[in-house]
């Protein structure tokens, strides 16, 4: 039994039919202290089913706490959608989703596949301008709620 | 964002998963957009145009004072 309608199935499938790109979303848990691990692993399942182009890999922070670290991540569920470029090394999109991506977080992280998939960036001229001004590491966290 | 920039990184934080982060950054109401620049940061509040959003993230860090 699947979480997502056969309607949101179907309009995801069409959604990821336009991905040039394979996408990896690393899917950082652990086995104890998790509430939300099994949740975001049961979320993140529906999606290869619906594409060939979206694959999971499961990372556990305690056990392979190094890989956990190279990604900044210190805490589970996390995701953090990864590709391979033209040589095959794999390239971080440096986006992460911290917390089962339910709710409107679901939407950003399909948003998020299709952007790290081969879609074009939604950001204006102007902003891309902007942006390529920036010139040392910037942090951004933004805190939402699922509902 | 950080997809447009390699020196920029973007978390998404499920705030009701982690209270210790909501006290860390002090987190009153949602969506809260912190931006951070070494031990410098500024706060968002609230959903922005884009261009705006850009705009207030961006330039206490691009901007020579």
């Amino acid at each position: 039994m699947g979480l997502l309608s056969p309607a949101d199935q179907e309009k995801l499938r069409e959604a990821f039919s336009e991905m040039t790109r394979a996408v990896r979303l690393l899917f950082f848990t652990q086995t104890l202290d998790c509430e939300t691990c099994l949740t975001a692993r049961q979320i993140l399942d529906e999606l290869p089913l619906l594409t060939d182009k979206i694959a999971i890999d499961e990372i556990n922070v305690v056990i392979d706490a190094d890989r956990a670290k190279r990604f900044g991540i210190d805490r589970a569920p996390a995701v953090v959608p990864v590709w391979r470029d033209e040589q095959g090394a794999e390239q971080d999109s440096r986006i992460r989703f911290l917390g089962a991506p339910s709710g409107y977080e679901f939407v950003s992280l399909v948003q998020a596949v299709m952007l790290v998939g081969g879609r074009p960036s939604i950001l204006s001229a102007a902003s891309l301008a902007r942006l390529a001004a920036v010139d040392k590491p910037v942090t951004m966290q933004v805190f939402a709620t699922p509902t | 964002m950080a997809f447009a920039n390699p020196h920029i990184t973007a978390y998404a934080v499920e705030a009701t998963e982690f209270p210790d982060l909501v006290r860390r950054y002090q987190v009153t109401g949602v969506p809260k957009t912190v931006v951070a620049v070494g031990n410098e940061a500024v706060e968002i509040l609230g959903a922005l145009p884009q261009e705006a959003f850009v705009e207030q993230a961006l330039t206490p860090f691009t901007t020579d004072s």
